[in-house]
């Protein structure tokens, strides 16, 4: 299973604990880091489910490739970091 | 009068109460988080406010009233864009389908409770009717050919600032978009149309400055009490409608300088209106370094600045669009600045007194009813 690690300053907004969860591709894990916890998906996403402008994402230390399709492949074992991008600060 | 005061702002939303005949604040509610439009609903007491995270996006949280915890509810987000398609403003720019800011909230009519507006940058119009829990995009408006004309204005995209919902038939709304003019619906938003005839444009080519649709509003307001009497700053000058914004014309003589961005309205004397000046497009600051208020009141023949009790020196206060309201009698208003400066006045503008706190830049300032 892939572990999900969100960014400390999500707690302030929505629960945001670490997660454990199956998914081939970005976007199936977050979909699955998202479920039961919609209200997540839209502090990470945008309207039109690409990542936000002011976020970003590594998968172990390599930072995510598709910001639009969430394409990028993911490991049994990865761990997937939610971040923010300093951009936005 | 109205004795207490929303302030979004910059770094959190104020709430501002009057007590022994001085103004403080009671309550500091979101402090480090941009609020982006304020709304307290007459209708059933309840305050929204929309936020503006540098990461997480745009969201909207509701209270149901003055002291009453906060709750998340949706915010207006546009719909799936089309694969393939493409959309760009009237300058060429692409328009992302996705919600940037939420610029202002409005409350329905008196028969029509939970329904809310809310005007976005990059120029979707949204509905509830809900009381904020879902929203859906007003499409009529959004899939006019006309509004892909529109571009940004002192945004980069461009935005529905100001929206009227008529007193008398609330199916009747008439919103501002910089840069796009003024629309007008009839029937609850099922078809629009343009509504700037009169306004001109000094930043267009000759060929296109009377086009109604290029007209960069900053700010619409309505006369509560004889709605067909409206008020706009305008980009480049004051005008005012008395035909339900069929047609404008425009003020002259407006000293120190007829730039600005907002403008309040009378709620009962609809020739009575106030506007905030600064020197110009490319120098946004008050002329002279001294903050003026300017207020007609005989329907723009002529125009007095008033500033007792604001600062005359060394004031470089900008009053945004959503940065002065007038309370209910028409005789209380507050202006707050981008420098964090906020002012009342109890006599319709005559003198004004400083509230004694350093806010973050101020975005909207609403009286709650």
């Amino acid at each position: 299973m892939a572990k999900v690690v969100f960014t400390p300053n999500l707690a302030r907004h929505v629960p945001s604990a670490t997660v454990e969860v199956h998914g081939a591709t970005l976007r199936e894990v977050l979909d699955a880091a998202f479920a039961g916890n919609e209200q997540m998906r839209r502090y990470v996403l945008d309207d039109q489910g690409a990542l936000r402008k002011h976020m970003t994402v590594f998968i172990g230390a390599a930072r995510v490739r598709d910001r639009v399709h969430l394409s990028d492949a993911i490991a049994e074992d990865a761990t997937v970091y939610v971040l923010q991008a300093l951009s936005g600060g | 009068m109205s004795d207490r005061i929303l302030v979004a702002t910059r770094k959190g939303l104020f709430t501002l109460e009057r007590k022994s005949r001085e103004w403080a604040v009671a309550q500091v509610d979101f402090l480090g988080d941009n609020v982006s439009a304020v709304l307290a609903d007459a209708r059933d007491g309840s305050l929204y406010a929309g936020l503006e995270h540098g990461h997480f996006g745009v969201k909207l949280h509701r209270s149901e009233g003055a002291g009453k915890p906060w709750q998340e509810c949706a915010a207006p987000a546009y719909p799936k864009q089309p694969e393939g398609e493409t959309d760009t403003d009237g300058m060429g720019k692409p328009i992302p389908w996705n919600t940037v800011k939420l610029w202002t909230l409005e409350a329905g009519g008196a028969d029509e409770p939970g329904l809310l507006w809310c005007g976005t940058i990059p120029g979707g119009l949204f509905r509830s009717i809900d009381k904020g829990a879902s929203w859906e995009l007003v499409r009529t408006l959004w899939d006019h050919p006309k509004r892909k004309e529109w571009f940004g204005g002192g945004a980069d995209l461009p935005g529905i600032h100001s929206i009227c919902v008529d007193p008398r038939a609330s199916r009747t709304v008439r919103i501002a978009v910089s840069c796009g003019g003024v629309w007008v619906t009839k029937d609850g938003g099922a078809s629009w149309a343009c509504c700037a005839e009169g306004m001109w444009a000094a930043y267009m080519p000759p060929e296109r400055r009377n086009d109604p649709n290029i007209q960069d509003v900053h700010r619409l307001a309505q006369c509560r009490q004889s709605p067909d009497r409206l008020w706009v700053q305008h980009h480049n000058g004051i005008f005012h409608s008395r035909d339900g914004a069929l047609s404008w014309q425009e003020a002259g003589g407006v000293e120190p300088s007829n730039f600005g961005f907002a403008v309040a309205v009378h709620p009962q004397n609809p020739d009575v209106a106030w506007f905030v000046p600064a020197i110009k497009d490319e120098q946004r600051v008050p002329v002279g370094g001294a903050l003026v208020v300017t207020r007609t009141r005989d329907g723009g023949r002529t125009f007095e600045a008033l500033r007792n009790g604001l600062p005359q020196r060394h004031a470089y206060d900008l009053v945004y669009r959503h940065g002065l309201d007038v309370d209910a009698t028409g005789d209380r208003l507050v202006i707050g600045s981008t420098t964090g400066g906020l002012w009342v006045s109890d006599d319709q503008g005559q003198s004004w007194g400083a509230v004694a706190a350093r806010f973050p830049p101020i975005h909207y300032v609403r009286f709650v009813p």
